[in-house]
């Protein structure tokens, strides 16, 4: 156990930020479940009684009956903004005081930095390089995430939930997003910080970066195991393999999908564009766990092999 | 007075004078104890009313005159949901990531005094700013800092919407405006990133911009570019940089997008997303919970 090693990586100024991160993450993932599981619980007793239901006021906030419904922003919600200011301002400061922002040596083209690194939250998309060529985790993802969390609110035609957390009511849109923001994002972002070290390669937390280490790891891809040598061959069998994972993975969301009696009204609502629109995102955010796990596991380098592009 | 008794003792006639001359003072005194007794209530000044056009007072109706008629509070309602102004529903993370961007506005301006944005110099002047411009070193931290602290906050507040279900019917379209803010937040910390012209951000540029000569068609290293005419001097990657290389006209272009481009592009951005904010009927929440069988499947189109 090199603790050495490790101070190094998480006291470097520009790492701090993600110390911060893994802390600041799980503590509001579990601020907000909390309040989503009180809320299923109120969801649940009133589902059981439909005379309470009439007449409660449906909130797990203190309630009583002759308060109004809203507060004058003067003074309750402005001091609240100025207090918030105020302690945003004074972590700064204290910040800004006792740890200095990094600079290394002037840029120099001759001198190459091993590794080369990313600021922390691109992290995710070069670890991404790993699993996918440049144009695919360069370009091609990072358009698909934005243009997919755009989408989100005309895919997602689940009408409860609108306005108050709540597990039960939206379990599978709250794990699809926690599944590709958590685990693959910030995950992505905390393996590129902590565990990538000299020539990208893999190394535990704690293990020392040396920098002459060789790995001689041979990543074969997936048409090599088959034993299929022509160029028309590996072209068209990477085709028939990507085409089988899309019908496979769009086949198990679809049973996920339809899973409950409300889901199914849910779907019964969803246009065809938009229910293929959201079988295209999640089956392709899928693509990436495949092949993290085609890779790390079994070396497997690519699934599909053109004269052109390589998935 | 001095008209109607012409033969007065020079004595009499001191006197006369100084009586003369409070009376003439009088009005200036009655004027000065007007003046003295409006400071103690500066609210009913010319200077005040102009500037703050509606009287305050401690009614519920004046406090809201109060939010309503001012031109950086009026972005609030007068009243909002009892429960909404809780630190559990929102986290604060919107607004907080909002008073950031003002902190970066304006310490970047600060910043902005002393840098030149061209090779040799400009790493120079991050040196000049750390150990001669006084606080230079902590205006520098605090803008790094404030900048990666904003990225998290970012990311907080769009957990939050999401677990929210904030950006159902009638956001859909802010959580659009969302996204396009969280991108250009990315933007603005990437571009600043290469100022300094140090190692860290020269080569984080370099893997950064890489990327961009593999885009398919666009780049000259990535699907079918070559076909489409591209080569190192005429891709993507070239009109990023200003060049083949990360060499003094990326680190203009850098400073450019980062100091005047993007943030003019997220001010109106953000603009539309406060607007719609009010406009799509306040928060969102939060609101009383909803029964599945109460829904009305038939009517769920209607807005
Ligand atoms: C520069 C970045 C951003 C700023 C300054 C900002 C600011 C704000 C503020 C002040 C609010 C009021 C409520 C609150 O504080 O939570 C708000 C609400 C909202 N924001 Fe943002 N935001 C930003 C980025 C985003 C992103 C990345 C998303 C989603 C992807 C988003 C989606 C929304 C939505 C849908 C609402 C309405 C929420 C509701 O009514 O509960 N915003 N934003």
């Amino acid at each position: 156990m090199d603790w050495h090693q490790l101070w190094v990586i998480t006291s470097a100024p520009d790492n701090v930020p993600i110390v911060g991160l893994v802390f600041l993450v799980p503590f509001y993932v579990w601020y907000g479940l909390r309040q989503s599981f009180a809320n299923d619980r109120l969801i649940a007793q009133l589902e059981a009684d439909p005379a309470l239901a009439k007449t409660h006021h449906r909130k797990t906030q203190p309630f009583q009956s002759d308060w109004s419904k809203e507060v004058p922003v003067w003074p309750f919600l402005l001091r609240i903004e100025f207090l918030a200011a105020l302690i945003v301002t004074v972590i700064l400061f204290v910040w800004s005081i006792t740890l200095n922002a990094p600079l290394e040596e002037p840029a120099n083209p001759s001198i190459t930095m091993n590794p080369a690194k990313a600021p922390w939250y691109f992290l995710g998309l070069q670890e991404m390089l790993v699993y996918f060529d440049p144009w695919m985790a360069g370009v091609v993802l990072p358009t698909l995430i934005v243009v997919g969390l755009m989408a989100i609110p005309y895919m997602d035609m689940n009408p409860l939930g609108n306005g108050y957390y709540t597990y039960k009511q939206r379990k599978f849109a709250i794990l699809a997003f926690c599944l590709g923001f958590i685990v693959l994002w910030v995950g992505m972002v905390v393996i590129g910080t902590f565990i990538r070290g000299p020539g990208w390669m893999w190394f535990w937390p704690g293990e020392t970066w040396d920098h002459n280490r060789l790995i001689f790891e041979i990543n074969r891809n997936l048409d090599d195991i088959f034993g299929i040598t022509s160029a028309w061959g590996k072209g068209i069998f990477g085709a028939i393999v990507t085409g089988v994972y899309f019908a496979a993975a769009g086949y198990g969301t679809h049973k996920v999908i339809l899973l409950t009696e409300f889901n199914r009204r849910v779907y019964a609502r969803m246009t065809l564009l938009q229910y293929l629109a959201l079988q295209f995102f999640l089956t392709t955010m899928l693509l990436l766990p495949v092949k993290i796990v085609l890779r790390l596991l079994f070396r497997i380098k690519y699934i599909w092999v053109t004269p052109w592009f390589n998935i | 007075m001095a008209d109607e008794s012409p033969v007065q003792p020079e004595s009499k006639g001191e006197i006369g004078l100084l009586e003369k001359v409070k009376e003439e003072l009088k009005p200036f005194q009655e004027k000065l104890e007007q003046d003295l007794a409006g400071m103690k209530a500066p609210q009913k000044t010319q200077l005040y009313k102009s500037i703050f056009r509606v009287k305050h007072d401690e009614t519920p109706r004046s406090r809201s005159l109060g939010v309503l008629s001012n031109v950086f509070l009026h972005l609030h309602p007068a009243r909002v949901n009892r429960d909404a102004v809780r630190y559990s529903y929102t986290w604060g993370m919107g607004g907080i990531t909002f008073y950031l961007f003002i902190v970066l506005t304006f310490t970047g301006v600060l910043l902005m005094f002393y840098y030149h944005p061209s090779k040799i110099v400009a790493f120079r002047d991050i040196l000049y700013l750390e150990h001669d411009v006084p606080f230079g070193k902590l205006l520098r931290n605090m803008h790094r800092w404030g900048a990666h602290l904003m990225i998290i906050t970012v990311w907080l507040h769009m957990f939050r919407v999401f677990l929210t279900g904030s950006y159902k019917r009638p956001r859909e379209f802010n959580w659009v405006v969302g996204v396009i803010l969280l991108v250009l937040t990315l933007l603005l910390s990437f571009t600043g990133y290469l100022l300094p012209d140090d190692q860290l951000g020269f080569w984080a540029v370099t893997v950064g911009t890489n990327m961009a000569r593999a885009s398919p068609m666009l780049g000259h290293e990535g699907p079918l570019g070559p076909q489409f005419g591209m080569t190192p001097y005429n891709d993507v990657r070239f009109a990023l940089l200003g060049g083949s290389i990360v060499d003094s006209n990326a680190l203009l272009r850098a400073y450019i997008w980062h100091c005047i481009a993007i943030p003019i592009i997220a001010s109106t951005f953000m603009i539309v997303h406060f607007w719609r904010v009010r406009k799509d009927g306040g928060i969102s929440g939060p609101s009383p919970v909803g029964l599945a069988k109460e829904i009305k499947w038939d009517r769920l189109g209607e807005r």
